[in-house]
């Protein structure tokens, strides 16, 4: 106490010097915590998409074109309980088209489409590699990629869905027209005859 | 015994750098990702090869669970409220100003109109419980998502539509759903999904 009687009594002393050092372990772990919420709380990965765009309803030429387009392509009957069939062509003189079974797997409708796409598919495949090898640039690939999928020996697909399939199917049977470059396809409605196509071909579903 | 003063070394690491590093992990973590949106429902999208990202900003997410029940939101919260006001304006509901804040906070919701604001009453962790999520409705005689997505057409133009739909959705609603979009001249849409890795044979 006397001591400091006669500090306060005379001039200022020194100031006492005060530890410089600050001890910044828990600026450390504030950080962190910070870190953990934000890992947490947000995502890196932005959700992939796959763009579908449908033509516009013109009611009058539908019907009309819908019978001219589905002579000449194939069509694809989405099912229930994940069946899956195709057919070409259409009825011809009271003739149905065969009905084929198939399935999602890459033994399945993959083969088919890529056959029947086999020279779009070859094509593309040599322009990958090319692009691969650095042949061919960027907007270069992307012409060309559409050159060779709108090439004349290309399918055209129209794609019917059961009421009763589900969401599923319908972005697998797209991610395979994605996969096989096959650039004309349509989603339209399913038929009656269509759906008594698929009556006749298995009785026992429904 | 020798009287020998063991010399103490200071135990005490010194902490900067360490801070540096926790500081610059962080503000790398807060400029490169984005805050998830918080659904109503959980939704398990498929999976597809398709490698287009969706982009960053005007999106108007459509949710479709599988039960059929549709959910609807805008990502840009400046037209949430318009949206909301011009809705109701439709069906002749009118939404206070406290009501349409509290919806412009929502990111996407779904309830038929005339539930819309018992739904916005509610405290926020009431919200998000299943009983709440009961769908905007889109049969043919009470089409109220189609009034949804007119309305978000006009107040922004720029909007992407985004249809997010669980895997085992059965067709019949996306159907109808992309029926709507179709008959309102919607004709571009992105599907999300998840990426699969696939080998071309």
């Amino acid at each position: 106490m006397q001591v400091e009687d006669k500090g306060k009594k005379g001039k200022k002393p020194k100031q006492k010097k005060h530890a410089t050092r600050v001890d910044l372990t828990p600026m450390v772990d504030l950080g962190f915590l910070l870190i953990t919420f934000f890992m947490l709380t947000t995502s890196m990965l932005k959700p992939q998409t796959m763009e579908i765009s449908v033509p516009s309803k013109d009611k009058v030429q539908e019907d009309e074109q819908n019978k001219v387009k589905a002579s000449q392509a194939m069509t694809i009957l989405i099912g229930k309980e994940n069946k899956l069939y195709y057919y070409f062509g259409a009825q011809e003189n009271g003739i149905d088209p065969e009905l084929v079974e198939t399935d999602y797997s890459s033994e399945g409708i993959r083969k088919v489409l890529s056959t029947k796409n086999a020279e779009v598919v070859n094509n593309v495949n040599q322009l990958k590699l090319d692009k691969a090898a650095k042949k061919v640039s960027e907007e270069d690939y992307k012409i060309k990629l559409s050159e060779f999928k709108a090439a004349k020996s290309a399918p055209t697909i129209m794609i019917k869905a059961m009421d009763e399939s589900n969401y599923k199917n319908l972005v697998d049977i797209l991610d395979e027209m994605n996969i096989c470059n096959i650039a004309r396809y349509a989603i339209v409605d399913i038929t009656d005859y269509d759906k008594e196509l698929i009556k006749k071909k298995d009785p026992s579903a429904k | 015994m020798p009287k020998v003063k063991i010399p103490r070394k200071s135990t005490t690491v010194d902490m900067t750098a360490m801070c540096d590093v926790a500081f610059l992990l962080l503000t790398f973590f807060m400029l490169t990702s984005n805050f998830v949106a918080k659904e109503p429902i959980v939704v398990a999208i498929p999976s597809s090869v398709s490698e287009f990202k969706i982009p960053e900003r005007n999106i108007e997410t459509v949710l479709i669970d599988k039960d059929g029940k549709v959910f609807f939101g805008v990502d840009t919260q400046q037209d949430r409220k318009e949206i909301l006001l011009n809705v109701g304006k439709a069906y002749s509901i009118e939404f206070s100003e406290k009501e349409l804040a509290e919806y412009s906070k929502i990111s996407s919701s779904g309830v038929p109109i005339e539930r819309m604001k018992d739904f916005l009453a509610l405290s926020p962790e009431r919200r998000d419980s299943k009983e709440a999520a009961l769908g905007i409705p889109t049969d043919s005689l009470n089409n109220q998502f189609e009034q949804w997505i007119k309305t978000a057409r006009k107040v922004n133009r720029e909007l992407r539509l985004a249809i997010k739909a669980d895997s085992d959705t059965p067709y019949k609603v996306i159907k109808s759903v992309m029926n709507t979009l179709q008959k309102n001249n919607e004709n571009r849409y992105n599907l999300i999904t998840s990426l699969k890795q696939v080998s071309t044979k």
